[in-house]
């Protein structure tokens, strides 16, 4: 592996690998003193062309838990606002001495450009619409931890799938994984082109309510434009919220899941965020064992540069 | 080049070898109260249980086994081509106990610094030993063992396998020299 760009391609054998080191990291996360001297000298930088939070910190966090050093570049304070381009962004960081760079950005396929014009690993932590490939590996590391293993498993992926790269790399996963994977959404908010998706679509969630093991929520995103998929938002926490009633009809074992941040009382009602039977803060812990995963096997695998 | 195996231990001798090593290690603590051993993956597991086994024998107490990965604690991570990382698992505290590393063969020292590095993050033992089956020599860094199976004189160029149960077919040391 040198380079995590999408989930697409990413076969059975890799992505076990990579859940099989979450799951020794989450251990070494566990310890009084989390923190292993691995990555002691690399330093890991983190390019975020768009807003967020806990991804960021999460593989900061996984970055200094492995000894690595930490470059955060932050476009608000930075040339960015003077016009200084993607690309001279990534070699300046480069001259300083990164040895791997996690991009996000607002445009599909941004990290895939810094990836052709740096000579280090690059780890796609979203890109618009299309790919984010840590939050699929840290989703599967959270099923498999609770579950034993994702074989068999029917997640049922709720909301705004035409906008939502975590939908797209989640469902390449869970299905590579062996779970069968349900999207249901108005197909206002479905992509045009579904053909060759490994899923099954449902109009109606409370048709396949009792069915499903996992519900996995997405997040209503109205700056990306997902209110325009329905016609107002009561009308969507009607159809697609899970709201207690519709959570007191999940089987016994069910689970809930969702990539954060939440919106409390439209796609999830309080009480059932607040729930145990939610594995969201789960998904938060795990996520900075999978990225240690990721930063591991990218700074020292085969193609390794150190 | 073809690489000519000699046998230098069988499974008996291993066998006795461990318990020696057993009695040795329970005659220094005057008995096995509190002790833990610690193996180091991957041969040193099978190893470690061995000799918590031969100490069962003739002790009241079984002894707890833990094991150790030192994959994330190695100074030539780049310098392999890949790596995959075992199970560590200590099983209880180590804090304030005597702590008995096992490992199959000591070679330059370097995996044993690794594990003392990773011992050392996992609790404050009050004493660490090391117990080897196999000692070839060749010390890069100041490293002794405290108890040993076999002291195997060997040049650099040759290689030592050891086989254990558990992990192989069949339990034995061999000396391995390109002819």
């Amino acid at each position: 592996m040198n380079a995590l760009l999408t989930m697409e391609g990413m076969d059975r054998h890799d992505l076990e690998d990579l859940l099989d080191l979450g799951d020794e990291f989450a251990s070494v996360l566990d310890r009084d003193i989390p923190k292993v001297p691995t990555l002691r000298g690399a330093t890991v930088a983190t390019l975020f062309f768009e807003p967020s939070t806990r991804t960021r910190l999460s593989f900061e966090r996984a970055a200094r838990a492995l000894s690595a050093d930490v470059l955060s570049f932050n476009p608000g304070t930075s040339s960015v606002t003077k016009g200084e381009s993607l690309k001279d962004t990534a070699l300046t960081l480069r001259a300083m001495g990164a040895d791997l760079m996690v991009v996000r950005h607002g445009t599909g396929g941004a990290p895939h450009r810094v990836a052709g014009w740096v000579d280090v690993p690059v780890v796609n932590a979203g890109d618009g619409s299309h790919q984010h490939p840590t939050q699929a590996i840290l989703d599967c590391l959270t099923l498999r931890r609770h579950f034993g293993k994702l074989d068999g498993l029917r997640i049922g992926i709720v909301g705004d799938i035409r906008h939502s790269r975590v939908a797209r790399s989640g469902l390449q996963a869970f299905s590579t994984m062996g779970a069968s994977v349900t999207l249901i959404a108005p197909p206002t908010l479905l992509p045009r082109h579904l053909d060759d998706w490994p899923v099954e679509v449902v109009g109606n969630f409370d048709d396949v309510l009792d069915q499903l093991d996992v519900v996995y929520l997405l997040r209503v995103q109205q700056e990306r434009g997902a209110s325009a998929g329905f016609t107002s938002l009561p009308e969507y926490v009607r159809r697609f919220g899970l709201d207690d009633r519709r959570f007191s009809r999940l089987h016994a074992e069910a689970v809930v899941m969702h990539p954060g941040p939440m919106n409390r009382g439209v796609e999830i009602s309080p009480d059932v965020a607040d729930s145990h039977r939610t594995l969201i803060l789960e998904q938060v812990r795990n996520g900075v064992a999978a990225r240690m995963a990721v930063l591991f096997r990218l700074l020292t695998g085969e193609e390794g540069t150190r | 080049m073809t690489a000519v195996e000699a046998a230098v231990m069988d499974a008996d001798d291993m066998r006795r070898a461990l318990h020696r090593i057993a009695h040795e290690i329970v005659e220094r603590h005057h008995g096995a109260t509190d002790l833990v051993l610690v193996g180091i993956h991957t041969r040193g597991v099978p190893l470690a249980r061995d000799i918590a086994d031969a100490i069962a024998s003739f002790e009241e107490s079984r002894v707890p086994v833990g094991e150790l990965d030192i994959g994330l604690y190695r100074d030539d991570l780049g310098l392999r081509s890949s790596t995959r990382l075992s199970r560590t698992l200590i099983p209880v505290d180590i804090d304030d106990r005597p702590v008995v590393l096992v490992d199959d063969v000591l070679y330059t020292g370097r995996t044993i610094r690794a594990a003392l590095d990773a011992l050392s993050d996992l609790g404050r033992a009050s004493t660490v030993e090391l117990a080897v089956l196999v000692d070839r020599g060749h010390r890069q860094i100041p490293i002794r063992p405290d108890f040993v199976g076999k002291n195997l004189p060997t040049s650099i160029d040759q290689r030592v396998r050891v086989r254990t149960t558990g992990v192989d077919d069949q339990a034995g040391v061999w000396v391995e020299t390109d002819g």
